[in-house]
């Protein structure tokens, strides 16, 4: 992974920028020590590491706006990271840049019931939102499998997901305004407690933008009223076509379960190994399917769900019968990362999205290419959604496994978009999957994306070397090629 | 003025590079519902987007629909109903508020609903016509060829400019391909109705429901009616009505708890199925305003717990026929008299008194002198008023597409 070439200038003055910093966030906020940066060196993609230069913590908007200010003015760059939990190294540091943490901004700042949404500071957990207001009936809906260490800033970033998103949507359908920090200090109000924007929607594209357009300083959540009920049925397949079959029939009838998850043999078998919940080990395919809402709306759709896996040829169909059994059935399914991580010294975890009709087909050609790389991988899978998440199992002490793990994983990628789906579904770009980006789009489509990076970022100084695969100056992508006073083309139907 | 009408991908861009090149600016239109909506333009050049319509695929298991940008609404219902789908988001016709012949008026386009981030009341419950809005292919005010998002429900690759689209009313590109989320109709419908409440004993009680596990989906109040739009809908006394759709066991079990949860204190009774779906549609296309003649009306989004007493801080300063969608987030007025259409009463009512109060207001009808004098948008503060400019211009950087449209001089 190539990251953009540190400049010397700039590190050779670092001690004068820590000097800087220290006068904008005085006390703790500002890391310089070797041994304490080293907490930093990397996110949730644990491949890439790099200690960054300094770090600093601010605690208020003011200070954000100050260290973004100077950053600017000394053509620095900055690295902005919540928890670190991002799976695509979105808060991967940069050796001549400056990490701007946000763990200070932890305050819950207000929960408004009435309007059904809380202010929050962008350094709170995606789960200590939900534990805030649950006892008041409510939950904050986006759920990343990260939820207990994520922070909401961090989802605003990624644009999150989880497994109920199929039903209740991602973060950006969630939030209903911002504070942020532009490059050059500016701070702007985005939304508040009402929908929709005034004029361009400016909150939906900072939304999963990765940390490259601004620093979010406060956001405002919907919240939600709990379900009364939620039930858990636990379908196990013979094939994985059936399975594939039964996910399109649920969706057909009508139905849109608030999750629903499929498990290959593989993950299966890890999973029961690690959490015992009973799962049919004689399986090709599982499925986890719930459903909530009144519980006369559930137990109808539970006997509708059951009915259409009989007829696609499901050999168990479990139904849970209490809240105790509906959390087991799910146990497994979130246990699959680290269930996998007991059977492999390391995993590498993919993240496209695919039609699900092409489900079956993408599976098989995965077997070949695992063959071909001679590395085993495990399947989750959002179905509901068309989500994929293939663990690569490999070990990172065997020569060369590293590299053939992530060759193996670019060419997951590579067959999701040729089936007409999408690089990443929920993790991000990052650096992880910069370099595949031109799969997907050509460069006419990465200019017009960058061009609206430097509306909001012209030094190109924010998160600079994620999303993009090539960094172009922005007097460069902004010129314009016409054919001034003259008619190019003649053929032009006029009327 | 000349009318270009691409055919295909290749004539949309060669229509643009030629007016970037002769720099003629141009008005973009598909099935024209909406041009009354924004500011007023007279450019010398109109790209008619019509023929680039029909759907080019459709998987209701994969809930998802790409079409043609200028496909009418109108097929796509005609599909989606086919296969018991629906746009979620209930885009409404304004043709009955602006007073269009139906030949006009309904002709509203994929598109075009997109562009203007039109939603109806489930709005609160299933997001904006921005929430559906998957992915799409055009052309920018650069001439280029480009697109973004996808043809799969859940994608996070790159910015998000479908949400940049969604609302910029063709300002930033012109969309020739649009792929949308499409979800299953409700098995059942019913409404619960609650009569002679005054707003703001009406709003509370809306957004109780909504905090209820009894997933509503509309919420609407009409106070005791001034137009006959309101007079044919609620009859002749004011009333909170509330919407529940789903699986027929669920929508009768939820109804009959909402009724004792919130019937208590007033009239209360329900709609079934059929009347359900026609008053719901009528307060998707704000029919209580219809017919209003030269009244001026305004969309107004605020907070759900502040919308009645906005409502009524209105009407005590101006002559005013207003309603509530989205459990007080939205108030829908109609205002006339008023030299300014009511802009500084109604914006500075959004502020509150304490000057503190979020929201915005949009001039959605108005003479075109009205809507050239008076910010049709919210106006915004300095540093989002250039932020804003900044994205029009990566994307338009002469002014070619709809330039004025929604903020005079871009």
């Amino acid at each position: 992974m190539r990251m953009p070439a540190p400049d010397a200038t700039v590190i050779e003055r670092r001690a004068d920028i820590v000097e800087a910093l220290r006068g904008i966030v005085p006390g703790e906020g500002v890391i310089v020590s070797e041994a304490e940066r080293r907490v930093y060196e990397s996110d949730g993609l644990t491949a890439y590491r790099q200690l960054p230069l300094v770090v600093v913590l601010p605690s208020t908007v003011e200070q954000v706006a100050a260290v973004l200010r100077y950053c600017k003015e000394i053509g620095t760059k900055v690295v902005p990271r919540g928890a670190g939990t991002s799976l695509s190294g979105g808060a991967l540091p940069l050796a001549d840049g400056v990490l701007l943490g946000m763990a200070k901004f932890s305050r819950i700042l207000e929960i408004d019931y009435e309007n059904r949404c809380a202010v929050v500071q962008p350094g709170v957990t995606n789960l200590a939102i939900s534990k805030a207001v649950e006892h008041a009936g409510f939950y904050y809906a986006p759920d990343p499998s990260s939820q207990i260490a994520c922070t909401i800033g961090g989802n605003v970033a990624e644009n999150s997901g989880g497994v109920h998103c199929l039903k209740y949507g991602l973060t950006t359908n969630n939030i209903l305004g911002i504070e942020m920090v532009l490059m050059n200090g500016e701070i702007i109000r985005l939304g508040g407690k009402h929908l929709d924007a005034e004029n361009y929607d400016v909150l939906g594209v900072m939304t999963g933008s990765e940390g490259l357009l601004g620093v979010v300083t406060e956001v405002t959540v919907r919240i939600l009223p709990r379900p009364t009920t939620a039930r858990a049925l636990l379908v196990g397949f013979p094939t994985t076509e059936d399975a594939a079959n039964c996910v399109a029939a649920v969706i057909g009838a009508g139905i849109i379960p608030a999750g629903m998850e499929m498990m290959d043999r593989p993950a299966i078998h890890a999973a029961e190994a690690f959490v015992k919940v009973g799962y049919p080990l004689n399986v090709e395919a599982l499925l986890i399917v719930e459903l909530d809402g009144a519980p006369a709306e559930v137990d109808h759709l539970i006997e509708k769900v059951e009915a259409i896996a009989r007829h696609h040829n499901a050999t168990t169909i479990q139904p849970s019968r209490d809240e105790t059994e509906r959390l087991a059935f799910w146990s497994g399914r979130k246990a699959a990362f680290p269930a996998v991580g007991r059977i492999s010294p390391d995993y590498y975890c993919m993240d496209g999205t695919i039609p699900r009709a092409r489900l079956a087909e993408v599976l098989t050609r995965m077997r070949t290419m695992s063959e071909q790389y001679r590395l085993a991988v495990a399947n989750v899978f959002h179905a509901g959604d068309g989500n994929l998440h293939p663990l690569i199992l490999y070990d990172a002490n065997k020569p060369g496994e590293v590299e053939r793990a992530e060759a193996f994983g670019a060419d997951i990628l590579k067959l999701c978009v040729e089936v007409g789906g999408v690089l990443t579904g929920e993790h991000g770009v990052g650096v992880e999957k910069r370099d595949l980006m031109g799969t997907m789009f050509d460069d006419c489509d990465l200019a017009h994306q960058q061009r609206l990076k430097c509306a909001f970022d012209p030094d190109g100084l924010l998160n600079p070397g994620k999303v993009f695969p090539q960094l172009h100056r922005c007097a460069e992508l902004g010129r314009i090629h016409v054919h001034a006073g003259r008619l190019p083309f003649p053929d032009l139907p006029r009327f | 003025m000349s009318r270009f009408a691409p055919a295909g991908l290749d004539e949309l861009r060669d229509a643009i590079g030629e007016a970037l090149a002769v720099e003629e600016p141009l008005e973009v239109v598909a099935g024209g519902s909406k041009r009354g909506l924004g500011r007023p333009l007279q450019l010398p050049r109109m790209l008619d987007l019509s023929r680039l319509a029909g759907i080019r695929d459709y998987q209701p298991s994969e809930l998802v629909l790409s079409a043609g940008a200028a496909t009418p609404i109108e097929d796509i219902d005609a599909a989606l109903t086919d296969a018991g789908q629906m746009l979620a988001f209930e885009p409404p016709d304004l043709g009955a508020l602006f007073d269009l012949p139906a030949s006009v008026g309904g002709r509203r386009t994929l598109g075009g609903v997109l562009a203007c981030n039109l939603s109806g009341p489930r709005r609160i419950k299933s997001g904006a016509a921005r929430d559906h809005f998957l992915g799409f292919r055009g052309v920018s005010g650069r001439g280029e060829v480009f697109k973004a998002g996808g043809k799969v429900v859940k994608n996070v690759t790159g910015y998000d400019l479908c949400k940049l689209m969604a609302g910029s009313f063709g300002t930033l590109a012109a969309l020739e391909e649009v792929t949308v989320k499409v979800l299953p109709q409700p098995e059942a419908i019913s409404t619960v109705m609650l009569w002679g409440l005054d707003a703001l004993a009406a709003v509370p009680i809306l957004n109780r429901a909504l905090a209820s596990p009894h997933e509503v989906s509309g919420a609407v109040y009409l106070p005791a009616p001034s137009t006959a739009g309101l007079m044919s809908l609620s009859g002749s006394s004011a009333v909170a009505a509330l919407r529940i759709e789903g699986p027929n066991p669920s929508v009768t079990f939820r109804r009959e708890r909402l009724l004792a949860e919130l019937g208590s204190g007033c009239e209360a009774g329900s709609l079934d199925d059929e009347a359900s779906i026609s008053f719901w549609r009528a307060v998707r296309d704000v029919l209580p305003l219809a017919g209003s003649g030269d009244r001026v009306i305004w969309r107004v989004s605020v907070a759900p717990s502040r919308g009645g007493e906005l409502g009524e801080a209105i009407a005590r300063r101006l002559d005013t026929s207003w309603y509530l969608d989205w459990a007080g987030g939205v108030v829908w007025a109609a205002i006339a008299g008023a030299e300014d259409g009511g802009a500084a009463v109604i914006r500075d009512a959004i502020r509150g008194a304490d000057g503190r109060g979020t929201g915005h207001a949009t001039l959605i009808k108005g003479s075109p002198e009205l809507r050239r004098s008076v910010p049709v948008f919210e106006p915004q503060p300095p540093p989002l008023t250039a932020l804003v400019r900044r994205i029009k211009e990566s994307f338009d950087p002469r002014r070619i597409l709809n330039p004025g449209r929604m903020v005079d001089g871009f």
